[in-house]
């Protein structure tokens, strides 16, 4: 059955409400084939629809969402740009933390965990070097589905080896009936991850020190966009390293991130880019 | 511009990594199985080679064993790509002197992060 511009409204409209993500005019044809298996279920995407306005049966409009959002990740996407985090920017937040011996990580919109397992294992690769610190990583999605797989830590064979190397893979992974493939408990214990959307209440204050928040606010409205990055820059020590997805950027996004001048292709708090641009030209 | 050399006894596995690889700037050249492989790295060899495990006339592993052994001036970064897919037959395939392994089915994503992880792409 067709979908209508009517229904296809009211899905896009409750998707934003609930995400902030927009489904643009030509990624509607996405809403079908993501719902096939509730249209089927209901008889017809109009009936569905009607039954997702009343939200009924209770938690229909929220399976609705999830299925409708795009969870796309996989383990150090955008390879060089990881690289960059993980050399020379954590080398700099491992100087200005060598006080404290802390830091905390915030993976926003982790989907199923590729993006924050990733950080975990290079931690867990180094050992002798965070001997004595806390490495506190905190993963956040307003998908409930994807939170839960992401804690499992068990992926499928396709999953497992989209962007890790064979080495990292035999080193963490167990392999499990059914071609799945398990992370080690090691690793998994190091990422708490919390069901709860960019749009809710801001976290604690100036306590990240690493902040991703990639390949989420493409499809935002630019005023929420902004918004966002309000909120990732308050959530932000100083000092902090925020890290974007491959075609995303801050400018004429926002004035609370600047481009890191040691670090191209990561973001600083705008007041720290400058005296660090002053430091690399001096 | 980086060459690789595909080597598999499926003419659709053969289309759809050129495919992949041309997207990412390599010169692809393809080998049946493993002795014609051989004979490719003979005449010119390629920076990477991507490799099936179970081909007639010659396999991977024996490919990959005759490779490492032969002295050319120069080695290939070898990923292998099989449906072999069990983590014995990945260490032995590392234990052989493979660089990467790719389990069949994958995408643009896996191979292109394979090559990067080897250093080729
Ligand atoms: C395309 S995935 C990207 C995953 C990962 N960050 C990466 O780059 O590989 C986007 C994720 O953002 C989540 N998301 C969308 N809107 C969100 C919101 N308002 N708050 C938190 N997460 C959101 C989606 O559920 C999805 O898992």
């Amino acid at each position: 059955m067709e979908l209508s511009d009517a229904s296809a409204r009211i899905l896009a409209a409750l998707l934003e409400a609930r995400t902030g993500q927009r489904l643009a005019v030509s990624r509607r044809w996405r809403i079908e084939s993501a719902l096939q298996p509730f249209i089927r279920d209901h008889g017809s995407v109009d009936r569905l629809v009607a039954a997702v306005a009343s939200d009924r049966p209770a938690g229909l409009a929220d399976a609705v969402v999830e299925a409708l959002l795009n969870n796309e990740t996989f383990f150090y996407r955008d390879r060089p740009a990881f690289d960059l985090l993980l050399g020379p920017a954590l080398s700099r937040l491992e100087r200005l933390r060598a006080g404290t011996k802390r830091l905390r990580i915030w993976c926003a919109g982790c989907s199923t965990g590729q993006e924050a397992y990733s950080i975990a294992m290079r931690f867990a690769e180094q050992k002798p070097r965070w001997q004595g610190w806390t490495v506190d990583i905190v993963a956040t999605d307003v998908s409930r589905g994807v939170i839960e797989r992401a804690r499992q830590g068990r992926y499928t064979q396709f999953e497992v080896q989209r962007g890790l190397g064979v080495g990292q893979m035999l080193r963490w992974f167990d392999e499990k009936e059914g071609q799945a493939w398990q992370l080690a408990d090691e690793v998994r214990r190091m990422v708490r991850f919390e069901v709860r959307s960019l749009l809710d209440l801001a976290p604690p204050p100036a306590s990240f020190d690493i902040i991703l928040c990639r390949n989420v606010l493409l499809y935002f409205c630019a005023d929420r966009r902004r918004t966002v990055f309000a909120r990732l820059a308050a959530a932000a020590t100083p000092e902090a390293v925020l890290m974007l997805g491959a075609g995303e950027t801050v400018i004429g996004q926002t004035d609370a991130f600047a481009v890191d001048p040691e670090c191209r292709g990561l973001y600083l708090r705008a007041a720290a880019a400058a005296p660090v641009r002053l430091a690399a030209a001096s | 511009m980086r060459s690789c050399l595909v080597v598999d006894d499926s003419k659709v596995i053969r289309k759809v990594a050129r495919h992949i690889l041309e997207t990412l700037q390599f010169a692809v050249d393809e080998a049946e199985d493993g002795r014609e492989a051989l004979s490719r790295c003979e005449a010119k060899m390629p920076d990477v080679v991507l490799l099936d495990w179970n081909m007639p006339v010659m396999g991977g592993m024996e490919f990959l064993r005759t490779l490492r052994a032969r002295e050319f001036p120069s080695q290939p970064k070898v990923v292998f790509c099989t449906t072999e897919n069990d983590a014995a037959h990945i260490r032995a395939a590392i234990d052989a002197g493979a660089d990467e392994y790719v389990m069949k089915p994958f995408d643009r994503e896996t191979l292109e992060s394979k090559l990067q992880i080897v250093g080729v792409a």
